[in-house]
């Protein structure tokens, strides 16, 4: 049996990235639209390895690494503001945080 | 000589102090005289005039000791402009050192004169301020005075003959808010307009003259104008005339000649001292000097003269006239002043510069004398009139004088007069000396320089000669007319009854000049070795030979003024004029008088002819140019109708409502729905955000993808 073909590697992120995305629109909890966050930002880095190791190039995955790094900072602040909005609205609804509308 | 060492440099460096003196004097009144007593301002400002006068006496002596050389005292720079250099330089000459002694010595005496005679003028009701503002102009006016006769340049001349003009304004108007009488009214301010005025008129030819003087001979100066024009004269001499005769003009403003006169008579509405020091002694006769120290132009353009000689001549004779038929004493001696002014006039026109100065100063003696002695009758008929008004005995007094139907009583009515004689007995006799002086008596001072005039008259311009001689007639008779009405017969008005004699202040002065009268004809005795004013303003004016005197003309003279005052006391003397009796002349002369009497309707025929002229140009332009043309039918008509006109025939529908209201009113509601719809946008969901942002990822992927 050969290698897995790139293909199966890119459906895989595709359904994956599609499985977040609509977690994000269609969830209001706030901590699972930041798992579907997570998992978009993942189903992009297993796009970049499927590419990289195809390819042969170490560029995609050193992006892979900065995405890595990037997606934890953004984890770390947009879980201090969750609590933060916790503390002042008892509850992480998205849609009830919409003081800002015009 | 002990003085020789100090006489050679000589006193001329003193010569800006004759300007500085009463400078000086009238800034120390302005500043510290609020603080010193009635008598302390009029003091100093006498002593300054003084000063003054010790100053000229100064320069005439050492003139005197230097055999006539004059020398220019350079003081400041005033104009270096290309060509044009000026500058503030004193020339002290005979000529000019001759005025100034008339003017310092004359204004000195007239200045203690009016220390007494303000305090008792009735309208001076103790106003401090007033009295020391009458000093600081009669100050003002001898510095402009002073400058005017010092100034080495034509334009130095006129910034004193400026001067002058101002303080006679101001002084003239010194009562500016009341009559003669003491009444409200604007009379005195309007009589100082009319002379300001008219001056103006007078000053418009100055300048004309000037202007011409600079563009054809280059300059203001005096020496450099009279170097060149010879020259000129010999190429053009039209331009000399035309200088001379706008000067002329010039000369009948300052001087009162025809036909510019008509504003001295009206500058009696001044207090006494001024109508005596400014409107008789000196700044009227500044028109004189101007033609006097001009002598080197006139002499090249006897066309000129001869005008000049003509218009004196029928100025004396016209004046003469209407002196003649005067009741106010003081019109009277204006109307002689006119008349001798012509006198003057005459002289300095015909070439006879030494005679007109002559007259110049034997006049400034006996007209201050008998304009200050008339101010002491005019006071003596009111201290009459005060005595009367307050005794309880007099009709007057029962009212007393704060009743408003006192009568109105003219203090220099000689109507209200007769009599004084016995009641001012001082008066009496200064007035007399002042009188034979000026109706050309030997042996007065006025017999002899008029005399000198007439003469020198008779040998070069016959006409003038007789147009003279006949006004000589007439100056008798109308001093004899006022010495009768005013001194002998009886009181016509219960205040000459009671007149008084005037305070030692007013009488000492006056006393001087009286002197001066009677004694000032030695200037320039027409004997052989007396000729003593021709020779010292020959170092100035031109050696010129002293005249003999002449048998003929002065016999012819003196016979003619003797008759004059003959016929006044047949006709006033010998049956003195009764209370409310026509004049005794009326009769035998008829119309003739009536015109005398109404001064021979000029003041009425300036008005028909220039003034109303004016104001109906005035009304005119203000009525119908104006108003009418500009406002109503200009501005209203043209503009507001065609603007309304414009906006109803659719500006105001189609431009503006529709045309710019919808274009700014469809940008607001463009805007406005807009906005309204962009809003729904803005839910504050997350999550339609995040839509927002995949749907617009996708189609921008998309176009990427299929493109």
């Amino acid at each position: 049996m050969g290698p897995v073909p790139v293909t199966y590697y890119i459906a895989l992120s595709a359904i994956l990235f599609t499985i977040g995305a609509l977690g994000v629109l269609i969830r209001r909890n706030a901590l699972i639209i930041f798992m579907s966050v997570e998992l978009m930002l993942n189903s992009a880095n297993l796009a970049f390895v499927a590419f990289a190791n195809t390819y042969q190039q170490l560029n995609g995955q050193i992006i892979v690494f900065f995405v890595i790094a990037v997606a934890a900072a953004e984890v770390a602040v947009g879980l201090a503001l969750i609590v933060a909005i916790f503390k002042t609205k008892h509850s992480i609804d998205v849609d009830q945080m919409s003081s800002l509308k015009g | 000589m002990l003085l020789s060492e100090a006489t050679t440099t000589g006193f001329y460096f003193l010569a800006p102090w004759i300007v500085f003196f009463p400078v000086i004097g009238l800034l120390l009144n302005i500043i510290i005289g609020g603080r010193l007593p009635e008598k302390g301002i009029g003091w100093l400002a006498s002593l300054a005039s003084g000063a003054s006068f010790v100053v000229s006496v100064l320069l005439a002596y050492t003139l005197w000791v230097n055999h006539g050389e004059g020398q220019s005292i350079f003081l400041a720079e005033w104009m270096h402009i290309g060509e044009l250099q000026l500058d503030w330089t004193f020339r002290v000459d005979t000529l000019s050192t001759t005025m100034m002694l008339v003017v310092s010595g004359v204004g000195t005496l007239i200045h203690i004169y009016a220390i007494g005679y303000m305090h008792e003028d009735v309208r001076f009701k103790n106003d401090l301020g007033r009295y020391r503002r009458f000093f600081v102009f009669f100050n003002l006016f001898i510095v402009a005075m002073m400058i005017l006769v010092s100034g080495d340049s034509y334009l130095m001349l006129f910034v004193g003959w400026e001067g002058v003009g101002l303080c006679s304004f101001l002084l003239i108007g010194f009562w500016y808010d009341m009559d003669t009488l003491g009444r409200p009214s604007w009379a005195n301010s309007n009589a100082g307009n009319k002379a300001f005025i008219t001056n103006r008129i007078g000053d418009f030819g100055f300048l004309i003259a000037g202007f011409l003087m600079f563009w054809q001979l280059g300059s203001f100066q005096f020496d450099e104008v009279f170097a060149a024009a010879p020259e000129l004269a010999h190429a053009q001499p039209g331009i000399i005339i035309a200088i001379t005769l706008f000067m002329l003009i010039g000369v009948a403003g300052k001087s009162a000649q025809i036909p510019l006169y008509v504003w001295l008579p009206d500058a009696m509405a001044g207090p006494t001292p001024v109508s005596a020091l400014i409107h008789a002694a000196t700044m009227v006769t500044a028109g004189v000097y101007l033609v006097a120290r001009s002598a080197p132009l006139y002499t090249l353009v006897p066309q000129a003269q001869y005008i000049v000689a003509m218009t004196g001549a029928v100025t004396a004779l016209f004046a003469a006239t209407i002196a003649v038929g005067q009741y106010d004493i003081k019109k009277v001696l204006a109307y002689s002043t006119i008349s001798q002014l012509g006198f003057m006039v005459a002289a300095v026109g015909m070439g006879a510069f030494v005679a007109g100065m002559f007259h110049l100063v034997t006049h400034a003696f006996f007209k201050a004398l008998l304009f200050l002695s008339a101010g002491s009758i005019i006071l003596g008929l009111e201290r009459g009139h005060h005595h009367l008004a307050h005794s309880p005995s007099s009709p007057l007094g029962a009212g007393g004088h704060h009743d408003d139907h006192e009568e109105v009583f003219d203090p220099g009515d000689m109507r209200n007069m007769g009599g004084l004689r016995k009641t001012m007995p001082v008066t009496f006799w200064l007035y007399m000396i002042g009188t034979l002086a000026l109706a050309g008596i030997v042996p007065f001072a006025g017999f002899w320089s008029k005399d000198e005039i007439l003469l020198d008259a008779k040998l070069h311009y016959p006409d003038v000669y007789w147009l003279l001689s006949i006004a000589a007639f007439f100056t008798a008779f109308y001093m004899g007319r006022q010495i009768w009405m005013v001194f002998f017969g009886k009181a016509r008005h219960d205040a000459a009854e009671h007149a008084e004699e005037s305070p030692k202040i007013i009488t000492v002065p006056l006393m001087v000049l009286a002197a001066l009268s009677l004694l000032g004809g030695a200037l320039n005795l027409p004997f052989e070795g007396f000729h003593n004013l021709t020779h010292w303003l020959g170092h100035t004016l031109g050696e010129v030979e002293g005249l003999p005197l002449d048998l003929g003309v002065a016999g012819i003279s003196t016979l003619l003024a003797l008759f004059a005052i003959f016929i006044s006391w047949l006709l006033y003397g010998r049956n003195p004029l009764k209370k409310d009796q026509p004049d005794p002349l009326k009769k035998p002369l008829g119309f003739v008088f009536t015109i005398f009497e109404n001064k021979w309707w000029v003041d009425e025929g300036y008005f028909a002819v220039f003034i109303n002229r004016y104001v109906d140009l005035a009304k005119f332009l203000a009525d119908t140019v104006d108003w009418r043309f500009w406002h109503d039918w200009f501005h209203e008509k043209v503009i507001a109708g065609t603007y309304n006109w414009l906006s109803n025939i659719g500006l105001n529908l189609y431009a503006d409502q529709r045309g710019i209201d919808a274009l700014a009113n469809g940008l607001g509601t463009v805007t406005k729905n807009l906005s309204a719809s962009m809003r729904k946008v803005q839910n504050g969901f997350v999550r339609s955000y995040a839509l927002s942002v995949l749907l617009g990822v996708v189609l921008i992927l998309g176009y990427l993808l299929l493109k």
